[in-house]
């Protein structure tokens, strides 16, 4: 458990990603099995077992501390874990040396007279004699064995197996035998608050690395693991058989594609090798279905990293009756038409799935690749024949919740420019206003997970773009700490005495280059004119103030923001240096794109008092 | 009838005032009479007419503020006891840093020990603390939490080596105090072995060169050149802790952010800051050793000065010690001692 600790905490400390993947391969490789195993199930969010309450943690301290002194530290340190770690009383005293020490004597140099200081007060602040208060009194000849110290594997399975009532005993225990650091990540993993500073990405990649595995080939077997994941990591060493994936519907990671940046990029590309098809404004997901050893058909629903969301979705996992795996927009269909990512959006955030929620979000897959049909893998498959096989899986399925997501027909770039513009006029219609662009995929192309360069494609739609005004300035992180990299901006708007006013309409800390940087974090140098910790406000009104350009994918409502409205994907496309405050661009800008999205069929009455 | 507490020490707008010796200990606004405990710039202030204290507090000042940083200047010398008015008076060594005293008050057989800001843990550039049994000790709670509690310095030291053995190729950007914090690093560096030049920013030039001619050994400590800042792969830089995150820290070579002080035991501070190595090195007492002192001290009353007063105060009653809180304003930075961003590197010593 030390070592679990002491690796969470450098990564807490640690902003860089090399860096962090180097200390999880010094720890996976270092650590024997099942004790890396269970880090590992901590770190992807894998464990499961009964949660220590807020409540019973205060109570195990507030035994051993004044509860005074614990609420004073607990409200200056702000975190009920590290407080407690910090604050626990060690029982490793060394009996008899206080009484050894001269209280008269200055403090020497030497570090042993002050080994007694470290039991003292503070953790005796129970005036009634205490647990602290025998502890010190027991003298010297006292032997009490050293506290076990907990491996992580004893941590977990202890928490899965005990008692409600055994549970604080446990803890004590455990708090006693670690160290502060150890301490600190117990807590967190108790709490279900382990938020370490790795992603579930991260952690697997570092496995991989130690058998020179791209992440991908760890996704491939994942889900059909289970902690502590012996298997895998004999595999990843070299010691063992690739896992078989016991799931009969695993996911697969997906193939991603390159943006176009600007038309002269297709100059490189032959339009006759390439297929096109909308780009929809969805969520990415994976459609997998198959038999289990009992011949019962398992469905499952995958977002784009691998994370297991049939749960939220039983209206599309019904549909999923095929034996194979689909690759596919996830979107709210009403009447037949797409309805814009606000819809989606509204159906995403819901935390329980109501029959309500279902009828009035129905989700859709519009299809785009396959993966596997009846058993096989076609992944190896050129696009063309993959496409093929698609149609053909579809065509049979032939379910209202998914359908086939169409070819765009073109011969040159112009003409595909011409679609890319007007949707609505090539064959999208009325779905239009949920096209985000065309996606280019090279007609020979196998399926690949990652990002390969060159068969896939996207080329977005323009962006929308506003001119805003600079209002406030914050401090970036890791290698932009220094500098004021991320800017609230606003527009103007009628406000409540009748005079314009600036409101913030978001936020953007990309968009410029490492020069215009420096010119911004000056700009904002001297303009600051209050401070809030690490925000700046600057100069901003009709005279005075900075007009930066933001380019944008989308508006959507915010209850966040005070003008309303939230811009998705902001970003800083030009500094405007040139251009007065007065002339920036107003928040119903905004709300007309906001409008435009929101043309959407309503599901009948119940929605709008809702709204 | 003996003399009480109050009638040898008040506290008056400009800080701690006794009436019978017509002076003032440590006070945050001009007088015409000061006694200083050290040299930080919230104790030590310019612009007093006559000015007690230690001959390094009084260099410590001079190098500050200039020679004419008061009227007139005259040296305490440790132990020895002095007449002023009405009232004896001694200094005392509080082990917080080079030349830093406590003041004892004495008339009639009464005694209040004033003890400035004070630390138990060794400290090889300044002298040791001293236990001076009084009636009423009056103390700081910087640290004044059970959440508190310093390491081991070589420990923290060694964590910064290591850092270095492990990425030879960063430069090592450390935070201090630039009087205190910085030199006892350096001593610590050297104690562990460190030979290589332990690089300085401008803002700790002129205290360092101080220390050394004070007797204290800091080996080679060149001013960082801004143009060679790049080239110091694998360096060790002391500089003030506004700027370690400041643009001037950038240039090094993929900087690692270290930052010594107390403050760094609580995480989320060390992440507020950016702090990637975060050094628990503090040159005030922590709680286990504000406690034991108050005990050895043995004093029928306590006063707390600045810090986390309300704890303190709050175990001095759970021992039946009898306490109040001072709420003295002017010192460490609102008892937070978080240097602010802005400020300037030469007023930021002062804190933790």
């Amino acid at each position: 458990m030390n070592d679990f600790a002491h690796l969470l905490d450098r990564l807490a400390y640690e902003p860089r990603r090399n860096a962090k993947l180097r200390l999880l391969k010094d720890f996976f490789t270092s650590t024997p099995d099942p004790e890396r195993g269970w880090a590992l199930a901590a770190m992807t969010g894998n464990l499961s077992f009964r949660e220590a309450k807020p409540a019973m943690i205060r109570a195990l301290v507030e035994e051993r501390v004044d509860p005074v002194l614990f609420g004073l530290s607990r409200n200056y340190v702000g975190d009920l874990a590290e407080t407690v770690a910090l604050i626990w009383p060690t029982p490793t005293v060394i009996p008899g040396r206080r009484e050894a020490s001269n209280p008269e004597s200055t403090t020497g140099h030497d570090g042993t007279s002050r080994i007694p200081s470290r039991v003292d007060p503070g953790f005796s602040p129970l005036a009634s004699p205490g647990m602290t208060g025998e502890r010190r009194d027991a003298g010297p000849g006292h032997n009490n064995p050293p506290p076990d110290v907990p491996t992580l594997s004893d941590v977990v399975e202890t928490l899965a197996t005990t008692a409600k009532k055994d549970l604080p005993r446990h803890l004590a225990n455990w708090l006693d035998a670690l160290d502060e650091t150890g301490r600190w990540a117990l807590l967190k993993l108790v709490t279900g608050n382990l938020r370490v500073g790795v992603s579930a990405r991260l952690a697997k990649t570092a496995v991989g690395a130690l058998g020179g595995h791209e992440p991908d080939a760890i996704e491939e077997v994942w889900h059909g693991l289970e902690a502590p994941y012996e298997s895998l990591f004999a595999w990843v060493e070299g010691r063992g058989e690739r896992p078989e994936t016991l799931n009969p519907a695993p996911f697969r990671p997906p193939m991603l594609s390159h943006p176009i940046e600007e038309e002269a990029d297709l100059d490189k590309l032959d339009p006759a090798a390439f297929s096109a098809e909308w780009k929809w404004d969805g969520i990415r997901v994976q459609l997998a279905g198959g038999r289990d050893r009992d011949g019962r058909q398992v469905a499952k629903i995958y977002s784009r990293t691998g994370e297991d969301i049939t749960g939220a979705f039983p209206d599309l996992a019904e549909a999923i009756t095929f034996e194979g795996a689909i690759d596919g927009e996830l979107l709210i269909l009403r009447e037949h038409r797409v309805q814009s990512f606000n819809v989606l959006q509204q159906r995403l955030n819901r935390k329980a799935v109501t029959p309500k929620l279902l009828e009035e979000f129905p989700a859709h897959v519009r299809a785009y690749d396959v993966f596997a049909d009846e058993g096989e893998d076609l992944r190896a498959l050129p696009f063309s024949e993959r496409r093929k096989a698609l149609e053909k899986l579809i065509g049979h399925l032939d379910h209202a919740r998914i359908d086939l997501s169409p070819i765009v027909p073109f011969a040159t770039w112009p003409d595909l420019a011409a679609a890319r513009a007007d949707p609505a006029s090539a064959g999208a219609g009325e779905d239009a206003d949920a096209i985000e662009g065309v996606m280019l995929k090279r007609l020979d192309s196998v399926y690949q997970p990652g990002r390969p360069k060159g068969p896939w494609w996207k080329w977005k739609r323009e962006p929308f773009v506003v001119d805003a005004v600079m209002m406030y300035a914050q401090r970036g992180h890791g290698k932009r700490s220094s500098f004021y990299s991320d800017y609230t901006f606003g527009c103007w708007r009628e406000g409540e005495a009748g005079a314009d006013e600036l409101v913030p309409v978001g936020k953007a800390y990309h968009g410029f280059t490492d020069a215009e940087l420096q010119k911004l974090d000056r700009y904002v140098r001297n303009h600051t004119t209050k401070r809030f910790g690490p925000v700046r406000e600057v100069a901003y009104g009709r005279e005075a103030g900075l007009v930066l350009e933001i380019a944008f994918e989308g508006v959507q409502r915010s209850t966040r923001h005070k003008s309303g409205v939230a811009m998705r994907f902001p970003r800083v496309s030009r500094i405007r240096w040139d251009k007065p405050p007065a002339e920036a661009d107003r928040v119903e800008a905004l709300e007309r794109i906001l409008e435009r999205g929101e043309r959407e069929i309503a599901p009948g009455e119940s929605m709008e008092t809702d709204a | 009838m003996p003399i009480s507490a109050s009638e040898l020490l008040t506290l008056t707008r400009e800080g701690l005032y006794c009436p019978l010796g017509r002076f003032h200990v440590d006070p945050t606004w001009p007088v015409e009479r000061a006694l200083i405990t050290h040299g930080h710039a919230d104790h030590a202030r310019s612009g007093h007419g006559e000015v007690l204290a230690t001959p390094e507090t009084l260099r410590i000042m001079a190098v500050r503020y200039g020679e004419d940083f008061c009227r007139s200047r005259q040296e305490a010398c440790l132990g020895e006891p002095m007449r002023i008015g009405d009232v004896t008076v001694r200094f005392a060594p509080a082990g917080h840093v080079l030349g830093s005293a406590q003041i004892a008050i004495e008339k009639d057989g009464k005694r209040i020990v004033v003890s400035g800001d004070y630390k138990r843990a060794p400290d090889p550039t300044c002298l040791p603390f001293e236990v001076v049994p009084c009636d009423v000790f009056i103390t700081e709670a910087t640290f004044g939490l059970p959440v508190f509690v310093h390491p081991d310095t070589r420990g923290e030291v060694r964590k910064l080596l290591d850092s270095v053995a492990l990425f030879p190729e960063r430069a090592h950007i450390v935070g201090a105090y630039a009087l205190g914090k910085a030199q006892r690093v350096m001593a610590l560096l050297r104690e562990e072995g460190w030979d290589r030049p332990i690089h300085l920013h401008g803002a700790m030039e002129k205290l360092t060169e101080l220390y050394k001619q004070e007797g204290i050994p800091l080996g080679e400590t060149p001013k960082v050149v801004a143009a060679e800042r790049k080239d110091l792969h694998g360096a060790i830089v002391i500089c003030p802790p506004s700027s370690i995150q400041d643009l001037w820290a950038r240039k090094f070579p993929d900087p690692v952010t270290a930052f010594a002080s107390g403050w760094m035991r609580v995480r989320a501070r060390a992440r507020q800051k950016g702090v990637e190595l975060p050094l628990v090195i503090s040159d005030h007492s922590d709680w286990p050793d504000l406690c034991r002192t108050i005990r050895e001290i043995g004093a029928e009353e306590v006063w707390v000065t600045h810090g986390q007063e309300d704890a303190l105060v709050h175990w001095c009653g759970t021992q039946g010690i009898k306490a109040k809180p001072l709420h003295m304003l002017g010192y460490g930075d609102d008892g937070e001692a978080e240097p602010d961003p802005g400020a300037k590197p030469e007023m930021e010593e002062a804190s933790a």
